[in-house]
């Protein structure tokens, strides 16, 4: 009796619909309402996604210059893909860019794995742990930048500290983020501090997803726990680690704000990752058409390694 | 048993390997190839090739995702 009053009071209350409202509606297909509704979507991402990436391959074999924008645009054809693809100076900066990836991934996947690992025993208070190591991905990089600028502050830095504390060295007598040996590592920690929770998330996902009897089965094999962690646990997590590995790989390659906050680019080059030299292309040499050819490139690769990173989700969701 | 077994028809090499699955790995192996020619420190004649061999994987994994299974 309840269940048919509340109806009749929903139906009372309900705006009636004009009449000739329902009959402009009726009069459309499902397919022309369909169009309606994602019209608005597909026109969005034309504007703000495809035209501009179309129109960057376009200037890519033009010498348009965003700076002077009225000058006459001359095309040019592959020039400045030739150009870029034997500069030695961007070869170095994709050599940075390889030190910066290749180290930062190894972290945060060694690290990321332990550390789920741990998790996973599901010890006294881990969900209290858990909150804890999953801090520093929260924090926004701009902010994880000024922050680590801070720590590694010769004089009243607490990282120069620390080392001070372990090695005997004085705190004041090296630099993290001015010495040229040193500042390539220095964003290597902290982007490993930033994101080896992230990838501790995605192997946790992946031990978690390891059936219980299977260790079971083992246990009565007689397996030692050796065994199993070779033989069931790290292959039954390798989907999911290799998506991790992915995934940060191609953060890291188009890295830009965390290393144009802690070094600009400097000392010299040695941190002049692949993006910092893009942007100081077009932006501060406003060499617009050789910058688009560099995005391209960039871009290419950045599609190519994400082709890759969907393949292994399909495998992993297919599990 | 084993009669029905011989009998089942046996697949070419053509139908083995121009299948999605052979094909998207060795695309993803063109790209996985092009990506390290890109970042290596060895030789300059690889990395100029490198953005042309990663094109050419992506365009054939774009393609080859799109053949039957």
């Amino acid at each position: 009796m309840n269940d048919l009053s509340a109806l009749s009071r929903i139906m009372s209350e309900a705006v009636p619909i004009q009449p000739g409202v329902t009959r402009r509606i009726r009069g459309l297909s499902d397919k022309a309402l369909a169009w309606l509704f994602i019209t608005p979507t597909i026109v969005l991402l034309l504007a703000i996604n495809i035209f501009p990436l179309v129109w960057t391959i376009y200037l890519s074999f033009t010498n348009y210059r965003a700076n002077r924008a009225n000058a006459p645009t001359i095309w040019l054809g592959t020039d400045w893909y030739q150009s870029i693809l034997t500069n030695p100076d961007i070869w170095a900066a994709m050599q940075v860019t390889a030190h910066f990836v290749i180290w930062t991934v190894l972290i945060e996947t060694v690290l990321g794995f332990c550390l789920a690992f741990l998790i996973d025993k599901k010890f006294r208070g881990h969900g209290m742990w858990t909150t804890i190591i999953l801090l520093p991905m929260m924090l926004s990089p701009a902010v994880v930048g000024n922050f680590w600028t801070f720590l590694y502050q010769p004089q009243i830095g607490l990282f120069n500290y620390v080392v001070a504390f372990f090695t005997g060295r004085s705190a004041s007598s090296f630099q993290m983020l001015g010495d040229v040996t040193l500042s390539p590592w220095a964003i290597v920690i902290v982007d490993a501090w930033m994101w080896t929770p992230y990838v501790m998330l995605i192997c946790l996902a992946g031990l978690r997803s390891i059936p219980d009897y299977i260790y079971e089965a083992a246990e009565v094999d007689r397996a030692s726990k050796w065994r199993q962690f070779w033989s069931i646990t790290l292959p039954m997590a390798l989907p999911f680690i290799m998506l991790a590995v992915l995934f940060r790989g191609i953060e890291n390659f188009k890295m830009f704000d965390m290393v144009n906050l802690l070094t600009g680019g400097g000392p010299g080059s040695t941190t002049e990752v692949a993006s910092i030299t893009l942007k100081r292309a077009a932006f501060e040499s406003w060499r617009t058409g050789y910058s688009s050819a560099f995005a391209v490139i960039l871009f290419v690769t950045v599609f190519g390694l994400a082709n890759i990173y969907v393949k292994a989700l399909n495998r992993v969701k297919s599990r | 048993m084993s009669l029905e077994a011989n009998s089942m028809p046996r697949r070419g090499f053509t139908e083995r390997i121009l299948r999605r699955g052979p094909l998207e790995a060795i695309a993803t192996t063109i790209i996985a190839i092009g990506v390290v020619m890109l970042m290596q420190p060895f030789f300059l004649t690889l990395y100029s090739w490198s953005f042309a061999t990663t094109l050419f994987g992506t365009v054939m994994f774009t393609i080859v995702s799109k053949v039957r299974e």
